[in-house]
């Protein structure tokens, strides 16, 4: 199961880089540097979504104390950080040619980057543990406050930004976007979504024989 | 109704523990005053500029305070090595965590107004009619600061490099109900009204109830051990 | 028809990360009993005695104290227990009065005022009513400890070392206590390091060793010499 995914992955990338750098167009003002977008949106949405496969068994978790549940609450975790990593390196690699500088304190980047720290903060919480039903217990409480959190931080950051009025939206819509960009994109995120999915599989699966090979 | 009994009584227990050996509330306020002397000293005597980051200051004491005060939250449980026996009393956990968090807010509170007394005296602020709005953002900020402590010092309590873990634990959690407070506490400081901040303090509003909640639903889980 | 013991261990395994402290460990204690528990340090007698204290989850194996299940009926089974482990679970800075009024109250009743005052004269320590636990000797705040169990009333007794520190009349009255616990219905189990008069208030032996029950035998007829022969037999084999 777990390889078909890595197969079925690796076949998305290869069909979203194509889509992103080969079918879309080519952006007039910014140049062929404005197609890591392909890499830098889906990246978000694939952490967004592994947070919330986190929170859930996070919840199953404490609820039935299942170590499978545990496991598959720490490796989401562990693998949206990542995806959070790639968005924040590719927005960085994005701003410097685009805007001159690598970080800007504008509202998506910020309130990713303190997501990020958030995950980061879990991962060594699960680290400084070493009873290891502790360990779960307490990082799927952690892991709770910290997706609840997100739309949390979402808000403040973009209301933080946008002086005065706050916009009734979540963000404004781009809903103009031509039809072929916002195709690359979902295909970019079903690939990448595949591909999370495929390293929560098999970290997953690592962590199951950390725990065999100690017990 | 024995539930708020015992959430009362572990808050009547901190406050006398506190008020006896003085230990948490004499550091906090000299902590405090510290601060204030860092904030001017790297801010220089400029007023125009200590003006317009003045509420990013007040929070960014308020916060680091809490830090120091909240991180001790559990330490008299394991100093007296109670916090077995506390998890032996019968009954919801919960009113445990409601105590813990009554004594903490009850703690801050002093320390919050006398920073508040001691910022409008060294920057010489003008509170006036600000100040009840201004008493109501800093209630809802506290709140939220200490619900997310109160859980978290009692998972940081068992842990190893519980000092370091505990603030890099919370402060990125909090970044919410930083933003909110300061944008709140800047607008009433150049007399807006409090409806012009409705939307922040919505948001303080819903960041409470929600750290409330998680705090009341999963701290037996971590008083467990 | 045979009553379920008051305290019933099957199997019981415990692992703390690469360590096996606990390997299948089984015991019963039934009302009225009194077992005491021997091993050299390391063996897993706290270990063994939090899981049945409903303080540690067992790796594998069950634990059960009045029939309730440790882990899955938790809350029912710690309101049978008395518990009184080697820390003395008060606060410092308190009186000995406000301690037992603090148990008292999170244990959901009222403090009375008389109760506490005759709880304290139990233990000897109504002189320190309002003096601050800061003060207290080791043996002062184990018998304050000792004073909590007499107003709660538990039909299960988990002591860890209950003798130390005490003088002679403290441990003549902890005796009598005992004795008079175990007449009323109630079980104890405690960890105990010495092989001395203490033991007589035991009724079984249980010697742990290597994680495992490496006896468990009447105490009745055996001398202290006995005892520590039994012991030292048991544990040398066991590196």
């Amino acid at each position: 199961m777990t390889t078909l995914l890595g197969w079925l992955a690796g076949l998305g990338l290869v069909a979203g880089l194509v889509m992103g750098f080969g079918v879309a167009p080519r952006e007039v003002t910014q140049g062929n540097v404005q197609r890591i977008m392909y890499l830098h949106v889906p990246a978000v949405w694939v952490a967004y979504l592994t947070f919330t496969v986190g929170f859930a068994a996070s919840i199953a978790y404490l609820a039935g104390r299942r170590p499978g549940a545990d496991r598959l609450a720490h490796a989401a975790c562990e693998v949206g950080t990542v995806f959070l990593g790639v968005n924040i390196a590719t927005g960085a690699i994005w701003g410097k040619p685009t805007w001159g500088t690598w970080w800007t304190w504008d509202a998506r980047l910020t309130s990713v980057a303190v997501v990020f720290v958030m995950f980061l903060a879990y991962l060594l919480l699960r680290g400084a543990i070493e009873d290891h039903e502790r360990g779960a217990r307490y990082g799927a409480v952690l892991s709770i406050v910290a997706a609840l959190n997100i739309p949390l931080v979402h808000f403040s950051v973009y209301w933080w930004r946008t002086l005065h009025q706050p916009p009734s939206l979540l963000k404004p819509g781009s809903s103009t976007m031509p039809r072929v960009i916002l195709t690359a994109l979902l295909v970019n995120f079903a690939a990448q979504a595949l591909l999370g999915a495929y390293f929560v599989a098999r970290r997953a699966r690592l962590l199951a024989a950390e725990e065999e090979a100690l017990a | 109704m024995t539930y708020a009994r015992r959430a009362l009584t572990v808050a009547w227990k901190d406050l006398v523990v506190e008020r006896r050996s003085k230990e948490t509330l004499n550091a906090l306020l000299f902590f405090s005053l510290a601060l204030l002397f860092v904030f001017q000293f790297a801010l220089g005597p400029d007023r125009e500029r200590l003006a317009a980051v003045l509420p990013g200051l007040l929070w960014l004491g308020f916060i680091l305070s809490g830090v120091l005060g909240l991180g001790r939250a559990f330490l008299v449980e394991r100093e007296n090595d109670c916090w077995e026996a506390l998890l032996l009393t019968p009954g919801d956990k919960s009113a445990i965590y409601l105590g813990k968090l009554a004594g903490s807010l009850v703690l801050m509170a002093v320390v919050e107004t006398l920073v508040l007394a001691l910022f409008v005296l060294f920057f010489n602020v003008d509170l006036g009619p600000a100040l009840p709005g201004l008493a109501l953002v800093i209630g809802l900020g506290t709140v939220g600061i200490a619900a997310v402590g109160t859980l978290f010092a009692a998972m940081t309590t068992q842990v190893r490099a519980r000092e370091l873990l505990f603030p890099v634990l919370l402060l990125p959690v909090l970044v919410p109900v930083l933003l909110g407070t300061v944008k709140a506490t800047e607008a009433l400081l150049l007399r807006e009204p409090l409806a012009a901040v409705a939307h922040w303090l919505k948001l303080l509003v819903a960041a409470d109830v929600v750290y409330l909640a998680i705090g009341l639903l999963t701290f037996d889980f971590i008083l467990e051990g | 028809m045979v009553a379920v013991p008051l305290i019933r261990v099957i199997g019981l395994v415990r692992v703390f990360g690469a360590q096996r402290v606990l390997d299948g460990v089984d015991l019963d204690v039934g009302a009225g009993e009194a077992v005491a528990l021997l091993g050299p340090n390391g063996a897993g007698k706290t270990t063994l005695l939090k899981i049945v204290a409903t303080l540690l989850r067992p790796t594998r194996g069950t634990a059960t104290v009045g029939g309730h299940d440790c882990v899955r009926q938790a809350e029912a089974a710690r309101a049978i227990l008395g518990v009184v482990a080697h820390g003395a679970h008060v606060y410092e800075d308190l009186t000995a009065h406000e301690n037992l009024a603090f148990w008292l109250r999170m244990g959901g009743h009222a403090a009375d005022r008389d109760a506490l005052a005759g709880a304290l004269a139990d233990v000897d320590l109504e002189r320190h009513a309002d003096a601050r636990v800061r003060t207290f000797s080791a043996g002062m705040r184990r018998r304050l400890a000792l004073a909590r169990l007499t107003l709660t009333h538990p039909r299960v007794l988990l002591l860890d070392e209950p003798f130390a520190g005490l003088d002679q009349r403290a441990r003549k009255w902890l005796e009598g206590r005992l004795e008079t616990f175990k007449a009323g219905g109630g079980a104890v189990l405690m960890a105990t390091h010495s092989f001395g008069r203490e033991l007589g208030v035991a009724d079984r032996l249980a010697i742990l060793a290597g994680g495992r029950m490496a006896l468990d035998t009447p105490r009745a007829g055996l001398d202290p010499q006995d005892v520590q022969r039994l012991y030292v037999a048991h544990t040398e084999d066991v590196s």
